[in-house]
Protein backbone atom coordinates (compact mmCIF):
# COMPACT_ATOMS: atom_id res chain seq x y z
CA UNK A 1 0.00 0.00 0.00
CA UNK A 2 0.90 3.53 -0.24
CA UNK A 3 1.81 5.11 2.72
CA UNK A 4 2.30 8.43 3.81
CA UNK A 5 3.47 10.95 6.63
CA UNK A 6 1.74 14.10 8.38
CA UNK A 7 3.46 17.17 8.07
CA UNK A 8 4.37 19.06 10.89
CA UNK A 9 1.75 21.61 11.78
CA UNK A 10 3.75 24.51 10.96
CA UNK A 11 4.29 23.64 7.56
CA UNK A 12 0.74 23.19 6.79
CA UNK A 13 0.14 26.85 8.35
CA UNK A 14 2.50 28.43 6.13
CA UNK A 15 1.19 26.49 2.90
CA UNK A 16 -2.41 27.91 4.09
CA UNK A 17 -1.15 31.05 4.47
CA UNK A 18 -3.82 34.33 5.25
CA UNK A 19 -6.25 32.29 2.76
CA UNK A 20 -9.65 32.45 4.76
CA UNK A 21 -11.93 29.62 3.01
CA UNK A 22 -9.95 26.49 4.03
CA UNK A 23 -11.25 22.51 3.00
CA UNK A 24 -8.88 19.93 4.40
CA UNK A 25 -9.25 16.59 2.26
CA UNK A 26 -8.72 13.52 3.60
CA UNK A 27 -8.84 10.50 1.40
CA UNK A 28 -10.55 7.15 2.51
CA UNK A 29 -8.15 4.64 0.94
CA UNK A 30 -4.24 3.97 1.61
CA UNK A 31 -3.76 6.80 3.65
CA UNK A 32 -6.65 5.87 5.96
CA UNK A 33 -4.96 2.30 6.50
CA UNK A 34 -1.82 3.93 7.65
CA UNK A 35 -3.89 5.93 9.89
CA UNK A 36 -2.68 9.12 7.93
CA UNK A 37 -5.03 11.06 5.96
CA UNK A 38 -8.55 9.74 6.50
CA UNK A 39 -11.38 10.83 7.05
CA UNK A 40 -10.89 11.51 10.86
CA UNK A 41 -8.16 12.52 10.55
CA UNK A 42 -8.89 15.31 8.20
CA UNK A 43 -11.04 15.99 11.16
CA UNK A 44 -8.58 16.24 13.56
CA UNK A 45 -6.47 18.43 11.10
CA UNK A 46 -9.29 21.05 10.40
CA UNK A 47 -9.80 21.01 14.66
CA UNK A 48 -5.85 21.76 14.82
CA UNK A 49 -6.32 24.76 12.14
CA UNK A 50 -9.37 26.11 13.72
CA UNK A 51 -7.92 26.43 17.10
CA UNK A 52 -5.17 28.19 15.79
CA UNK A 53 -7.17 30.53 13.99
CA UNK A 54 -9.04 31.46 16.55
CA UNK A 55 -5.79 31.70 18.61
CA UNK A 56 -4.87 34.27 16.45
CA UNK A 57 -8.04 35.62 14.97
CA UNK A 58 -6.84 35.38 11.71
CA UNK A 59 -10.90 35.16 10.40
CA UNK A 60 -9.87 31.93 8.65
CA UNK A 61 -13.01 29.37 8.41
CA UNK A 62 -12.10 25.65 8.80
CA UNK A 63 -13.98 22.72 7.02
CA UNK A 64 -13.52 19.30 6.11
CA UNK A 65 -14.42 16.52 4.00
CA UNK A 66 -13.16 13.39 2.45
CA UNK A 67 -13.14 11.32 -0.03
CA UNK A 68 -13.61 7.73 -0.78
CA UNK A 69 -10.54 7.93 -3.27
CA UNK A 70 -8.92 10.89 -4.06
CA UNK A 71 -6.73 9.80 -6.98
CA UNK A 72 -10.32 8.72 -9.20
CA UNK A 73 -11.88 11.47 -10.81
CA UNK A 74 -15.35 10.32 -10.11
CA UNK A 75 -15.05 10.31 -6.74
CA UNK A 76 -14.00 13.49 -6.59
CA UNK A 77 -17.23 14.86 -8.20
CA UNK A 78 -19.10 13.99 -5.02
CA UNK A 79 -16.71 16.57 -3.11
CA UNK A 80 -16.98 19.61 -5.71
CA UNK A 81 -19.76 21.28 -4.05
CA UNK A 82 -16.98 22.12 -0.99
CA UNK A 83 -13.89 22.46 -3.10
CA UNK A 84 -15.70 25.16 -5.12
CA UNK A 85 -16.56 27.09 -2.17
CA UNK A 86 -13.29 27.03 -0.99
CA UNK A 87 -9.98 29.30 -1.31
CA UNK A 88 -7.62 26.81 -1.01
CA UNK A 89 -7.77 22.97 -0.02
CA UNK A 90 -5.58 20.78 2.33
CA UNK A 91 -5.31 17.50 0.98
CA UNK A 92 -4.32 15.07 2.77
CA UNK A 93 -3.88 12.19 0.16
CA UNK A 94 -1.07 10.31 -1.40
CA UNK A 95 0.89 12.16 -3.40
CA UNK A 96 -1.40 10.95 -6.39
CA UNK A 97 -4.49 11.94 -4.90
CA UNK A 98 -3.08 15.63 -4.09
CA UNK A 99 -2.17 15.82 -7.84
CA UNK A 100 -5.61 14.32 -9.14
CA UNK A 101 -7.34 17.41 -7.03
CA UNK A 102 -5.17 20.42 -8.28
CA UNK A 103 -5.83 18.73 -11.68
CA UNK A 104 -9.11 18.08 -11.33
CA UNK A 105 -10.01 21.56 -9.60
CA UNK A 106 -7.26 23.82 -11.24
CA UNK A 107 -6.56 26.36 -10.97
CA UNK A 108 -8.09 25.89 -7.29
CA UNK A 109 -4.96 26.54 -4.79
CA UNK A 110 -4.53 22.38 -3.38
CA UNK A 111 -1.32 21.95 -1.00
CA UNK A 112 -0.70 18.75 0.96
CA UNK A 113 -0.79 18.34 4.09
CA UNK A 114 1.28 14.43 4.35
CA UNK A 115 4.59 13.35 3.02
CA UNK A 116 4.03 10.26 0.84
CA UNK A 117 7.11 7.98 1.98
CA UNK A 118 6.72 5.09 0.48
CA UNK A 119 4.54 1.59 -1.19
CA UNK A 120 5.13 -0.32 2.28
CA UNK A 121 3.93 -3.48 4.01
CA UNK A 122 2.17 -3.32 7.23
CA UNK A 123 4.69 -4.80 9.54
CA UNK A 124 2.89 -4.45 12.76
CA UNK A 125 -0.14 -2.53 13.54
CA UNK A 126 1.53 1.26 12.92
CA UNK A 127 4.34 0.05 11.89
CA UNK A 128 5.25 0.16 7.92
CA UNK A 129 8.38 -1.39 5.88
CA UNK A 130 9.29 -0.69 2.57
CA UNK A 131 9.09 -2.92 0.23
CA UNK A 132 8.65 -2.23 -3.84
CA UNK A 133 10.43 0.98 -5.51
CA UNK A 134 8.09 0.51 -8.62
CA UNK A 135 11.25 0.27 -10.83
CA UNK A 136 9.61 -1.24 -13.37
CA UNK A 137 11.77 -4.02 -14.20
CA UNK A 138 11.04 -6.48 -11.28
CA UNK A 139 14.16 -8.94 -9.98
CA UNK A 140 12.87 -10.66 -7.07
CA UNK A 141 12.30 -13.56 -8.58
CA UNK A 142 15.70 -14.42 -8.75
CA UNK A 143 16.50 -12.71 -4.83
CA UNK A 144 13.94 -14.93 -3.38
CA UNK A 145 11.62 -12.63 -3.19
CA UNK A 146 13.18 -10.06 -1.33
CA UNK A 147 13.45 -6.45 -3.53
CA UNK A 148 17.27 -5.44 -3.71
CA UNK A 149 16.13 -1.97 -5.15
CA UNK A 150 14.53 -0.39 -2.42
CA UNK A 151 16.01 -2.86 0.97
CA UNK A 152 19.84 -2.85 0.13
CA UNK A 153 20.77 0.92 1.20
CA UNK A 154 22.75 1.18 -2.29
CA UNK A 155 20.44 -1.04 -4.74
CA UNK A 156 22.69 -3.56 -5.38
CA UNK A 157 22.43 -5.93 -7.94
CA UNK A 158 25.05 -8.25 -6.65
CA UNK A 159 25.75 -8.23 -3.22
CA UNK A 160 25.69 -7.87 -0.38
CA UNK A 161 28.54 -5.26 -0.26
CA UNK A 162 31.28 -5.16 2.48
CA UNK A 163 29.07 -3.72 4.90
CA UNK A 164 27.00 -6.48 5.47
CA UNK A 165 27.34 -7.56 9.39
CA UNK A 166 25.52 -10.02 11.35
CA UNK A 167 22.43 -9.72 8.83
CA UNK A 168 22.19 -5.95 9.50
CA UNK A 169 23.21 -3.25 7.23
CA UNK A 170 26.17 -0.87 7.42
CA UNK A 171 23.80 1.87 7.01
CA UNK A 172 21.22 3.07 9.92
CA UNK A 173 17.69 4.71 10.02
CA UNK A 174 17.29 8.32 10.88
CA UNK A 175 16.23 7.36 14.23
CA UNK A 176 20.27 5.03 14.16
CA UNK A 177 17.42 2.38 14.17
CA UNK A 178 19.63 -0.76 12.67
CA UNK A 179 18.46 -2.16 8.97
CA UNK A 180 18.43 -6.10 7.69
CA UNK A 181 20.56 -6.54 5.12
CA UNK A 182 18.67 -7.02 2.36
CA UNK A 183 21.17 -9.48 0.78
CA UNK A 184 21.90 -11.36 3.82
CA UNK A 185 18.44 -12.36 4.06
CA UNK A 186 18.23 -13.11 0.00
CA UNK A 187 21.04 -15.26 0.89
CA UNK A 188 19.49 -17.33 3.56
CA UNK A 189 16.27 -17.75 1.98
CA UNK A 190 17.98 -18.75 -1.54
CA UNK A 191 19.84 -21.35 0.77
CA UNK A 192 16.67 -22.48 2.51
CA UNK A 193 15.32 -22.99 -1.08
CA UNK A 194 18.37 -24.54 -2.24
CA UNK A 195 19.23 -21.95 -4.73
CA UNK A 196 22.41 -20.45 -3.36
CA UNK A 197 23.31 -20.83 -7.12
CA UNK A 198 21.87 -17.72 -8.15
CA UNK A 199 23.90 -15.81 -5.63
CA UNK A 200 26.92 -16.44 -8.05
CA UNK A 201 25.19 -14.86 -11.28
CA UNK A 202 26.47 -11.29 -12.72
CA UNK A 203 23.68 -9.53 -12.74
CA UNK A 204 23.75 -6.53 -15.15
CA UNK A 205 23.36 -2.95 -14.39
CA UNK A 206 19.88 -2.47 -14.40
CA UNK A 207 17.59 -0.34 -17.01
CA UNK A 208 16.64 2.77 -14.51
CA UNK A 209 14.93 3.75 -18.27
CA UNK A 210 11.80 1.56 -17.30
CA UNK A 211 11.84 3.46 -13.32
CA UNK A 212 11.46 7.47 -12.79
CA UNK A 213 14.67 7.78 -15.02
CA UNK A 214 12.88 7.79 -18.09
CA UNK A 215 10.84 10.45 -17.30
CA UNK A 216 7.19 10.15 -16.22
CA UNK A 217 5.72 6.73 -17.00
CA UNK A 218 2.85 5.73 -18.38
CA UNK A 219 0.69 2.80 -18.55
CA UNK A 220 -1.83 1.93 -21.26
CA UNK A 221 -4.22 -1.22 -21.81
CA UNK A 222 -5.25 -1.50 -25.08
CA UNK A 223 -7.04 -4.20 -24.89
CA UNK A 224 -9.28 -2.86 -22.03
CA UNK A 225 -10.10 0.54 -23.40
CA UNK A 226 -13.61 1.21 -23.91
CA UNK A 227 -14.24 0.48 -27.90
CA UNK B 1 64.93 -13.84 -29.24
CA UNK B 2 62.13 -13.89 -26.16
CA UNK B 3 58.24 -13.04 -27.03
CA UNK B 4 57.15 -9.40 -25.54
CA UNK B 5 54.67 -10.18 -22.58
CA UNK B 6 51.76 -9.13 -23.51
CA UNK B 7 49.89 -6.87 -20.81
CA UNK B 8 46.63 -5.70 -20.43
CA UNK B 9 47.72 -2.39 -19.32
CA UNK B 10 51.32 -2.05 -18.66
CA UNK B 11 51.26 -0.59 -15.40
CA UNK B 12 53.78 -0.91 -13.01
CA UNK B 13 51.63 -3.06 -10.80
CA UNK B 14 50.40 -5.58 -13.13
CA UNK B 15 54.51 -5.91 -14.40
CA UNK B 16 55.40 -6.84 -10.48
CA UNK B 17 53.05 -9.53 -10.45
CA UNK B 18 53.22 -10.94 -13.74
CA UNK B 19 57.22 -11.20 -13.00
CA UNK B 20 56.31 -13.47 -9.85
CA UNK B 21 57.20 -10.47 -7.43
CA UNK B 22 55.38 -9.52 -4.34
CA UNK B 23 54.15 -5.90 -4.78
CA UNK B 24 53.66 -3.41 -2.36
CA UNK B 25 51.03 -0.42 -2.61
CA UNK B 26 50.28 2.43 -0.67
CA UNK B 27 47.02 5.09 -0.25
CA UNK B 28 46.91 8.39 -0.55
CA UNK B 29 43.60 10.49 -0.08
CA UNK B 30 43.41 14.09 -1.14
CA UNK B 31 42.82 16.73 0.74
CA UNK B 32 39.26 18.47 1.86
CA UNK B 33 40.22 21.22 0.19
CA UNK B 34 41.97 22.85 -3.18
CA UNK B 35 45.18 22.64 -2.41
CA UNK B 36 46.87 20.21 -4.68
CA UNK B 37 50.46 20.45 -2.91
CA UNK B 38 49.00 18.23 -0.36
CA UNK B 39 48.76 15.34 -2.80
CA UNK B 40 52.20 16.18 -4.28
CA UNK B 41 53.40 16.36 -0.30
CA UNK B 42 52.15 12.74 -0.12
CA UNK B 43 53.67 11.23 -3.50
CA UNK B 44 57.03 12.62 -2.50
CA UNK B 45 56.92 10.98 1.08
CA UNK B 46 55.51 7.57 -0.48
CA UNK B 47 57.93 7.54 -3.83
CA UNK B 48 60.25 4.87 -3.93
CA UNK B 49 59.01 3.14 -1.22
CA UNK B 50 55.73 1.96 -2.97
CA UNK B 51 55.01 0.15 -6.51
CA UNK B 52 51.79 2.19 -6.31
CA UNK B 53 49.36 4.17 -4.74
CA UNK B 54 45.60 4.25 -4.15
CA UNK B 55 43.75 7.26 -4.66
CA UNK B 56 40.66 7.28 -3.09
CA UNK B 57 37.53 8.81 -4.34
CA UNK B 58 35.72 10.46 -1.79
CA UNK B 59 36.01 8.23 0.79
CA UNK B 60 33.81 7.93 3.54
CA UNK B 61 31.64 9.55 1.45
CA UNK B 62 33.42 13.51 2.17
CA UNK B 63 33.90 15.50 -0.82
CA UNK B 64 37.90 16.08 -1.42
CA UNK B 65 39.66 16.57 -4.79
CA UNK B 66 38.79 14.09 -7.14
CA UNK B 67 40.39 10.97 -7.87
CA UNK B 68 41.41 11.72 -11.21
CA UNK B 69 43.10 14.67 -11.21
CA UNK B 70 44.19 13.67 -8.29
CA UNK B 71 46.27 10.17 -9.13
CA UNK B 72 47.78 12.39 -12.64
CA UNK B 73 49.19 14.34 -9.81
CA UNK B 74 50.99 12.03 -8.09
CA UNK B 75 52.03 10.52 -11.47
CA UNK B 76 53.61 13.85 -12.14
CA UNK B 77 55.56 13.25 -9.14
CA UNK B 78 56.71 9.87 -10.41
CA UNK B 79 54.76 7.53 -8.19
CA UNK B 80 51.96 5.71 -10.24
CA UNK B 81 48.48 5.76 -9.49
CA UNK B 82 45.60 3.51 -8.64
CA UNK B 83 42.57 5.40 -9.56
CA UNK B 84 39.55 4.11 -6.96
CA UNK B 85 36.26 4.76 -8.83
CA UNK B 86 32.70 4.11 -6.71
CA UNK B 87 29.77 3.85 -8.06
CA UNK B 88 28.26 6.68 -5.18
CA UNK B 89 28.61 9.44 -6.79
CA UNK B 90 28.85 9.06 -10.65
CA UNK B 91 26.38 7.43 -13.37
CA UNK B 92 27.38 5.01 -15.80
CA UNK B 93 28.00 7.96 -18.69
CA UNK B 94 29.89 9.92 -15.84
CA UNK B 95 31.82 6.85 -15.22
CA UNK B 96 33.01 5.84 -18.56
CA UNK B 97 33.80 9.54 -19.37
CA UNK B 98 36.52 10.05 -16.89
CA UNK B 99 37.61 6.32 -17.52
CA UNK B 100 38.83 7.50 -21.22
CA UNK B 101 39.85 10.34 -19.44
CA UNK B 102 41.75 8.64 -17.03
CA UNK B 103 43.55 6.21 -20.15
CA UNK B 104 44.42 9.83 -22.46
CA UNK B 105 46.06 10.90 -18.89
CA UNK B 106 47.95 7.72 -18.58
CA UNK B 107 46.15 6.59 -15.52
CA UNK B 108 45.67 2.82 -16.05
CA UNK B 109 45.23 1.20 -12.69
CA UNK B 110 41.52 1.53 -11.54
CA UNK B 111 40.28 -0.11 -8.64
CA UNK B 112 36.36 -0.72 -8.72
CA UNK B 113 34.22 -0.27 -5.67
CA UNK B 114 31.17 0.58 -4.84
CA UNK B 115 31.36 2.77 -2.29
CA UNK B 116 30.85 4.28 1.64
CA UNK B 117 27.20 5.09 2.02
CA UNK B 118 26.52 9.08 2.17
CA UNK B 119 24.99 8.98 5.41
CA UNK B 120 28.57 8.63 6.68
CA UNK B 121 30.05 11.69 5.60
CA UNK B 122 29.33 15.34 5.17
CA UNK B 123 26.40 15.62 2.34
CA UNK B 124 24.18 13.10 4.31
CA UNK B 125 21.49 14.49 2.20
CA UNK B 126 23.22 13.37 -1.28
CA UNK B 127 20.96 11.57 -3.54
CA UNK B 128 23.23 8.57 -3.63
CA UNK B 129 24.10 7.60 -7.19
CA UNK B 130 24.27 3.36 -7.37
CA UNK B 131 23.37 3.26 -11.29
CA UNK B 132 26.09 0.73 -11.11
CA UNK B 133 27.56 -1.87 -8.89
CA UNK B 134 30.95 -2.79 -7.94
CA UNK B 135 30.68 -5.79 -10.35
CA UNK B 136 29.02 -4.14 -13.16
CA UNK B 137 31.64 -1.58 -12.98
CA UNK B 138 34.60 -3.93 -13.21
CA UNK B 139 32.61 -5.58 -16.23
CA UNK B 140 32.44 -2.59 -17.89
CA UNK B 141 35.86 -1.91 -17.88
CA UNK B 142 36.38 -5.09 -18.60
CA UNK B 143 33.80 -4.91 -21.68
CA UNK B 144 35.94 -1.38 -22.74
CA UNK B 145 39.22 -2.40 -22.92
CA UNK B 146 38.71 -6.05 -24.07
CA UNK B 147 35.62 -5.77 -26.66
CA UNK B 148 35.68 -1.87 -27.34
CA UNK B 149 32.74 -2.04 -26.27
CA UNK B 150 30.82 1.14 -23.67
CA UNK B 151 28.08 -0.42 -21.89
CA UNK B 152 26.15 0.35 -23.99
CA UNK B 153 27.26 -2.12 -26.40
CA UNK B 154 27.90 0.75 -28.63
CA UNK B 155 32.09 0.13 -30.14
CA UNK B 156 34.66 2.62 -30.08
CA UNK B 157 37.98 3.16 -32.30
CA UNK B 158 40.74 3.41 -29.66
CA UNK B 159 39.95 1.26 -26.45
CA UNK B 160 41.37 2.18 -23.20
CA UNK B 161 43.97 -0.04 -21.31
CA UNK B 162 43.23 -0.84 -17.60
CA UNK B 163 44.47 -3.02 -15.00
CA UNK B 164 41.38 -3.73 -13.08
CA UNK B 165 41.29 -3.43 -9.13
CA UNK B 166 38.54 -4.73 -6.57
CA UNK B 167 38.36 -4.95 -2.99
CA UNK B 168 36.77 -7.72 -1.06
CA UNK B 169 35.98 -7.66 2.74
CA UNK B 170 36.83 -11.14 4.06
CA UNK B 171 35.31 -9.75 7.52
CA UNK B 172 32.06 -8.98 6.49
CA UNK B 173 29.35 -11.33 6.28
CA UNK B 174 27.88 -13.76 5.28
CA UNK B 175 31.21 -15.13 5.91
CA UNK B 176 30.65 -18.21 3.84
CA UNK B 177 29.52 -15.70 1.10
CA UNK B 178 32.63 -13.67 0.80
CA UNK B 179 34.70 -16.21 -1.21
CA UNK B 180 31.75 -16.47 -3.72
CA UNK B 181 31.85 -12.75 -4.15
CA UNK B 182 35.42 -13.04 -4.97
CA UNK B 183 34.79 -15.36 -7.54
CA UNK B 184 32.01 -12.98 -8.71
CA UNK B 185 34.43 -10.36 -9.26
CA UNK B 186 37.24 -12.34 -10.81
CA UNK B 187 34.25 -13.56 -13.63
CA UNK B 188 33.40 -9.75 -14.24
CA UNK B 189 37.09 -9.53 -15.13
CA UNK B 190 39.12 -8.23 -12.29
CA UNK B 191 43.02 -8.69 -12.26
CA UNK B 192 44.21 -7.61 -8.46
CA UNK B 193 41.75 -7.44 -5.36
CA UNK B 194 42.89 -5.67 -2.06
CA UNK B 195 41.28 -6.43 1.50
CA UNK B 196 39.53 -4.15 3.99
CA UNK B 197 42.20 -3.64 6.99
CA UNK B 198 43.15 -7.16 8.08
CA UNK B 199 43.48 -6.96 11.67
CA UNK B 200 42.14 -10.27 12.53
CA UNK B 201 44.58 -13.02 11.17
CA UNK B 202 43.25 -15.84 11.88
CA UNK B 203 40.08 -14.89 10.27
CA UNK B 204 41.35 -14.03 7.42
CA UNK B 205 43.60 -17.17 7.00
CA UNK B 206 40.25 -18.90 7.34
CA UNK B 207 39.30 -17.22 4.96
CA UNK B 208 41.97 -17.64 2.61
CA UNK B 209 41.41 -21.11 3.03
CA UNK B 210 37.96 -21.01 1.16
CA UNK B 211 39.97 -18.74 -1.48
CA UNK B 212 42.33 -21.56 -2.40
CA UNK B 213 40.15 -24.29 -2.25
CA UNK B 214 38.25 -22.93 -4.74
CA UNK B 215 41.95 -21.91 -6.65
CA UNK B 216 40.69 -17.76 -6.91
CA UNK B 217 44.41 -17.09 -5.92
CA UNK B 218 45.52 -18.23 -9.37
CA UNK B 219 42.94 -16.29 -10.82
CA UNK B 220 43.49 -12.90 -8.94
CA UNK B 221 46.45 -10.95 -7.25
CA UNK B 222 45.71 -10.99 -4.12
CA UNK B 223 46.67 -7.89 -1.43
CA UNK B 224 46.03 -8.22 2.16
CA UNK B 225 45.19 -4.89 3.28
CA UNK B 226 46.54 -3.28 6.63
CA UNK B 227 46.23 0.23 8.30
CA UNK B 228 49.12 0.62 10.36
CA UNK B 229 47.71 1.92 14.27
CA UNK B 230 48.56 5.45 15.82
CA UNK B 231 47.02 4.43 19.36
CA UNK B 232 44.32 2.93 21.04
CA UNK B 233 42.15 5.46 20.08
CA UNK B 234 42.37 4.43 16.47
CA UNK B 235 41.58 0.72 17.10
CA UNK B 236 38.85 1.37 19.02
CA UNK B 237 37.58 3.72 16.63
CA UNK B 238 37.63 1.57 14.41
CA UNK B 239 36.60 -1.58 16.09
CA UNK B 240 33.42 0.15 16.99
CA UNK B 241 32.64 2.98 14.02
CA UNK B 242 33.87 1.90 10.88
CA UNK B 243 31.62 -0.34 8.21
CA UNK B 244 32.70 -4.43 8.11
CA UNK B 245 36.15 -3.62 10.47
CA UNK B 246 36.98 -6.53 12.22
CA UNK B 247 39.50 -5.10 15.01
CA UNK B 248 40.39 -8.10 17.54
CA UNK B 249 40.67 -7.46 21.62
CA UNK B 250 44.30 -8.78 21.98
CA UNK B 251 44.93 -5.66 19.15
CA UNK B 252 43.23 -3.32 21.11
CA UNK B 253 44.87 -4.57 24.55
CA UNK B 254 48.50 -4.46 22.88
CA UNK B 255 48.06 -0.77 21.80
CA UNK B 256 46.37 0.01 25.11
CA UNK B 257 49.30 -0.83 26.88
CA UNK B 258 51.56 1.76 25.46
CA UNK B 259 51.92 5.79 26.09
CA UNK B 260 50.01 7.62 23.44
CA UNK B 261 52.82 9.31 21.30
CA UNK B 262 55.67 8.15 20.18
CA UNK B 263 55.65 4.80 22.49
CA UNK B 264 52.47 3.85 20.57
CA UNK B 265 53.52 5.24 17.36
CA UNK B 266 56.54 2.80 17.58
CA UNK B 267 54.47 0.26 18.52
CA UNK B 268 51.74 0.22 15.58
CA UNK B 269 55.06 0.07 13.54
CA UNK B 270 56.16 -2.93 14.84
CA UNK B 271 52.48 -4.25 15.21
CA UNK B 272 51.88 -3.46 11.15
CA UNK B 273 55.55 -5.13 10.86
CA UNK B 274 54.77 -8.37 12.24
CA UNK B 275 51.18 -8.39 10.27
CA UNK B 276 53.15 -8.12 6.73
CA UNK B 277 55.69 -10.57 7.82
CA UNK B 278 52.78 -13.18 8.86
CA UNK B 279 50.24 -11.88 5.92
CA UNK B 280 53.41 -12.38 3.24
CA UNK B 281 53.72 -16.15 4.51
CA UNK B 282 50.03 -16.94 3.60
CA UNK B 283 49.70 -18.65 0.66
CA UNK B 284 47.92 -16.74 -2.65
CA UNK B 285 48.85 -13.58 -0.98
CA UNK B 286 50.65 -11.80 -3.59
CA UNK B 287 50.75 -8.30 -1.82
CA UNK B 288 50.40 -6.01 0.62
CA UNK B 289 48.48 -2.95 0.61
CA UNK B 290 49.27 -0.40 3.28
CA UNK B 291 46.35 1.92 4.40
CA UNK B 292 48.27 4.84 6.55
CA UNK B 293 45.45 7.12 6.83
CA UNK B 294 46.41 10.45 7.31
CA UNK B 295 50.24 8.68 8.53
CA UNK B 296 51.70 8.11 5.41
CA UNK B 297 55.08 9.21 6.44
CA UNK B 298 54.98 5.86 8.61
CA UNK B 299 54.98 3.95 4.92
CA UNK B 300 59.04 4.32 4.22
CA UNK B 301 59.89 2.41 7.93
CA UNK B 302 57.59 -0.18 7.83
CA UNK B 303 58.11 -1.10 4.14
CA UNK B 304 61.98 -1.16 5.07
CA UNK B 305 61.43 -2.89 8.39
CA UNK B 306 59.25 -5.72 6.62
CA UNK B 307 62.10 -6.17 4.40
CA UNK B 308 60.41 -5.16 1.63
CA UNK B 309 63.25 -2.77 0.60
CA UNK B 310 64.35 -2.12 -2.25
CA UNK B 311 61.36 -2.14 -4.59
CA UNK B 312 61.73 -3.91 -7.84
CA UNK B 313 62.03 -2.46 -11.08
CA UNK B 314 60.63 -3.83 -13.90
CA UNK B 315 61.16 -2.56 -17.78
Amino acid sequence: MITAERKPLDEILALVGDKKKVLVAGCDTCVAICLTGGEKEAEILASELRIKAQQEATGAEVEHTAAIRQCEWEYLDMIADKVGEADIVVSMACGIGIQSMAEKFSPKIVVPAVNTNMLGMPQEHAVWLERCGACGDCVIGETAGICPVVRCSKSLMNGPCGGSHDGLCEVTGPEKEEIECAWALIWERLKEQGREDLMIKNRAPKKWNLSSSGGPRKMVREEAKPV
Amino acid sequence: MTTATEYKAGTNLEKIFSEGKFAVTGECGPPKSADGSVIAGKADMLKGFVDAVNITDNQTAVVRIASLPSAVTVQQHGLEAIMQMTCRDRNRLAMQADLLGAHTLGVHNVLCLTGDHMSFGNHPEAKGVHDLDAINLIQMLKDMRDEKKFQCGDEMDVAPKFYIGCAENPFGDPFEFRSIRLKKKILAGADFMQTQCIFNVPKFKKWMEEVRAEGLHQEIKIMAGLTPLKGVGGARYMKNFVPGMDVPDDIVERMAGVEKGPASHAEGKKLAVEMIKELAEVEGVAGVHIMAVEWEEAVPEIVEAAGLMPRPTVA
